[in-house]
């Protein structure tokens, strides 16, 4: 069995950052491991792996760039994963180098109507159940999703739009989107979605995760909730954090995304609810779209971005406290999903990465080495790069 | 001196008066810009009333419609336009286009391109298409209405029937009506003549509302006869077919009864304000017959005669830079 010695890191702990030794045997982080090879960190950034809750594709190359080691796959695959083959199939595809854990459909088809075998496929491989890029608009369905899925301890991923309200919208309604005369949806249709899944939940005692949320209304929702105990968590990507709804103008469609970007508002209320701990996950909702899917006009592209590559720089700019950075990047989103995974103590998994926060470079789409370059960023200077990245204990190269 | 009187091509010289490549929208347009084009459609006005010597400038060009929506009479405007300025007119129906076999618009765009069309009118269902069909295209590229964003040429005939019926723009009180949640007109229309300092008033049902269109520098009303109140211009917009029975409105004998432009509306505004309305109408829906063909008050014929003057104009404008016309190559 290996063992590494890694010295001179700064040590992300979940109580803050530390100077010193890290341990591994084998694919374990332990307290002493004898005649270990020394890894020198020369005063970097020794991290935990990046977990990516909500991925609509695989993309082994973005993640290994972005320092993800595992990744919550999305159920709008094609075909969906629905069944325990297609689950069971996702959750191997990636190892050993990248773990897929995969958020099982619901309902069948993700159509909001019939439960999916959701037993079946846990004992395949899924880590949670989720409604994909849809709402449950059903709430007798919805509520059913909860309570079964309470039995089996997943937690349930839930797209946060109201779809009576969002219809056929492609913006959030304000003077961007009027200026553009673009199909747009009212905000609140969040804060419905979110105040009647959190009462489903609550009524059930299930375990419900929004995988984005966007605006004030919807944040004061999650906060008051879990102030009363409800077992609820959120979480936002950076592009929601940095960008309003006038990033669309010019009919950019990089900056076409579900849900959509929102007013400045709504965007600074995202950044207290960073603050105050109200928002559990930081993810990329890495979304590859090529040029057939991007070079149309603004409602018929498709919505979504290539978000791995940049998640941990764009995150490191938020300037949190990088513990706090940490936990909405791997340890949170591990919970969500149910791992045992997270943190650098001593008997979780080897999920490493060497991290240098300083080191400057520019998103550049054309370069990336995502399936896709649809960033909204394209251009922007940013820095911290991964230098070096271990899964289970084993280097993954670039 | 108000913007809207202002004749910019005695103040600057040669291309300078109008540097843009293209006509996507009124958006992006300064109000001297907006001024310059309506004086050029004057003479177009006049050449086309007095069948004077025929004028072919744009001789040996070829100007391809590309309509991805239907359309009669932009369609026919755009034709008639580049005929009488000489030009070879191509019109490119969707019906006919590989579109419906799955090609691309930006495919479609290339194909036309490179046809080596010398400008191209674009209509199309979505808004912004136009604007990424003019990024990937040599030639000038004219917005013939793309969505619900904008329809420049509509707003600029409107513009010059305004001023020519009025006198002016600036200070008029302008209401447009009907659904300004779809409508590319009345963007197009409140960015023109905001530019050119008039007052404009908008009036729909909440549900035919954009949010903040206020922030456009318009006033938005619910109440149509309060609006009405001292109206210079009545613009009323179509209201679609499908959007007539339940969806957006319950019906349209309750539209006609809120928003209806009759006789009786009519006199709440100035004793001489004008009508108008960019057709085709819904009569007895949007407006009454007894309004549409209201002898001194309806502008509605005279805004399509405005339609072809302010194309040729655009059409002329345009093509400068490429037939290298003094000043301007």
């Amino acid at each position: 069995m290996t063992a590494l010695r890694f010295v001179n890191a700064k040590i992300v702990r979940p109580h803050g950052v530390v100077e010193g030794e890290l341990h591994v045997m084998g694919d374990t982080i332990v307290d002493n491991a004898a005649n270990a090879q020394i890894v020198d960190c020369r005063g970097k950034l020794l991290a935990p792996g990046i977990v990516d809750l909500g991925v609509f594709a695989i993309d082994r190359e973005a993640f290994r760039a972005g320092g993800i080691v595992r990744v919550g796959l999305m159920p709008d695959q094609s075909p969906v994963l629905d069944g325990p083959g297609i689950v069971q199939r996702s959750s191997l595809v990636g190892k050993p180098l990248l773990w897929i854990h995969p958020i099982a459909a619901a309902t069948k088809g993700l159509q909001g109507a019939d439960l999916a075998e959701m037993a079946i496929m846990k004992g395949a491989g899924a880590k949670a159940v989720g409604t994909g890029r849809r709402w449950i608009a059903d709430s007798g369905v919805m509520r059913k999703v909860l309570a079964y899925a309470r039995d089996l301890d997943l937690t349930v991923v839930t797209h946060a739009e109201d779809s009576g309200l969002t219809g056929n919208a492609v913006a959030t309604e304000s003077e961007t989107a009027t200026r553009l005369g673009l199909p747009a949806a009212p905000a609140v249709a969040e804060a419905l979605a979110i105040a009647r899944d959190i009462a489903l939940a609550e009524d059930t005692g299930a375990r419900l995760h929004f995988r984005q949320v966007s605006t004030a209304a919807g944040f004061e929702l999650v906060r008051a909730a879990k102030r009363r105990g409800v077992r609820v968590t959120c979480g936002i990507t950076p592009t929601h954090l940095l960008l309003s709804d006038n990033a669309m103008s010019d009919f950019r469609t990089f900056a076409h995304l579900s849900p959509p970007l929102r007013s400045e508002e709504d965007r600074k209320a995202a950044l207290v609810a960073v603050a105050d701990g109200t928002i559990d996950v930081l993810c990329s909702g890495h979304d590859p779209r090529g040029p057939e899917e991007k070079r149309l006009p603004f409602a018929d592209a498709s919505a979504g971005a290539s978000g791995a590559e940049t998640l941990l720089a764009l995150g490191l700019g938020l300037g949190l406290p990088i513990e706090r950075l940490f936990a909405m990047l791997a340890l949170n989103p591990a919970k969500v999903l149910g791992l045992d995974s997270g943190t650098l103590a001593p008997g979780q998994p080897a999920d490493l990465i060497l991290v240098d926060p300083d080191a400057p470079w520019q998103i550049r789409g054309e370069t990336m080495k995502a399936r896709a370059g649809n960033t909204p960023f394209d251009g922007l200077p940013t820095q911290g790069k991964v230098l070096r990245l271990w899964k289970g204990g084993k280097e993954i190269s670039a | 001196m108000q913007p809207s009187d202002h004749r910019p091509a005695a103040l600057i010289k040669g291309g300078a008066v109008f540097p843009h490549g293209h006509l996507t929208g009124i958006s992006g347009l300064q109000p001297h810009e907006i001024a310059f084009l309506l004086d050029e459609a004057e003479q177009w006005v006049d050449a086309n009333r007095n069948r004077a010597k025929p004028d072919k400038r744009l001789a040996g060009l070829t100007l391809i419609n590309a309509f991805f929506e239907n359309s009669t009479r932009t369609l026919l405007s755009f034709e008639i336009a580049g005929k009488r300025l000489g030009a070879d007119v191509v019109n490119m129906a969707v019906a006919q286009s590989s579109v419906k076999k799955g090609e691309t618009l930006i495919d479609t765009a290339m194909t036309l391109n490179a046809m080596r069309a010398d400008v191209i009118v674009i209509r199309h269902s979505s808004s912004g298409a136009v604007r990424l069909i003019a990024g990937k295209v040599d030639c000038p590229v004219l917005n013939a209405g793309d969505g619900s964003h904008e329809h420049p040429t509509q707003a600029l005939l409107d513009a010059l029937t305004i001023r020519r019926r009025r006198g002016s723009i600036a200070g008029q009180r302008v209401v447009i009506c009907g659904d300004i949640l779809h409508s590319r007109v009345a963007r197009s229309n409140i960015l023109a003549l905001t530019a050119l300092a008039a007052e404009v008033r908008v009036v729909a049902p909440a549900t035919l509302m954009p949010a903040a269109i206020e922030r456009m520098g318009v006033t938005p009303y619910a109440d149509f006869d309060a609006a009405l109140d001292g109206a210079d211009v009545v613009m009323m917009l179509r209201l679609q077919n499908e959007r007539m029975s339940g969806a957006f409105i319950p019906s349209t004998r309750e539209f006609h009864l809120r928003y209806g432009l009759t006789l009786d509306r009519l006199a709440l505004a100035k004793p001489d304000a004008l009508v108008m309305h960019p057709g085709p109408m819904n009569r007895g829906v949007e407006i009454d017959s007894n309004v549409a063909d209201h002898i001194e008050r309806s502008a509605i014929t005279e805004q399509v005669e405005m339609g072809v003057a302010v194309r040729m104009a655009c059409l002329d404008v345009l093509t400068r830079r490429a037939r290298k016309v003094e000043g301007w190559a």
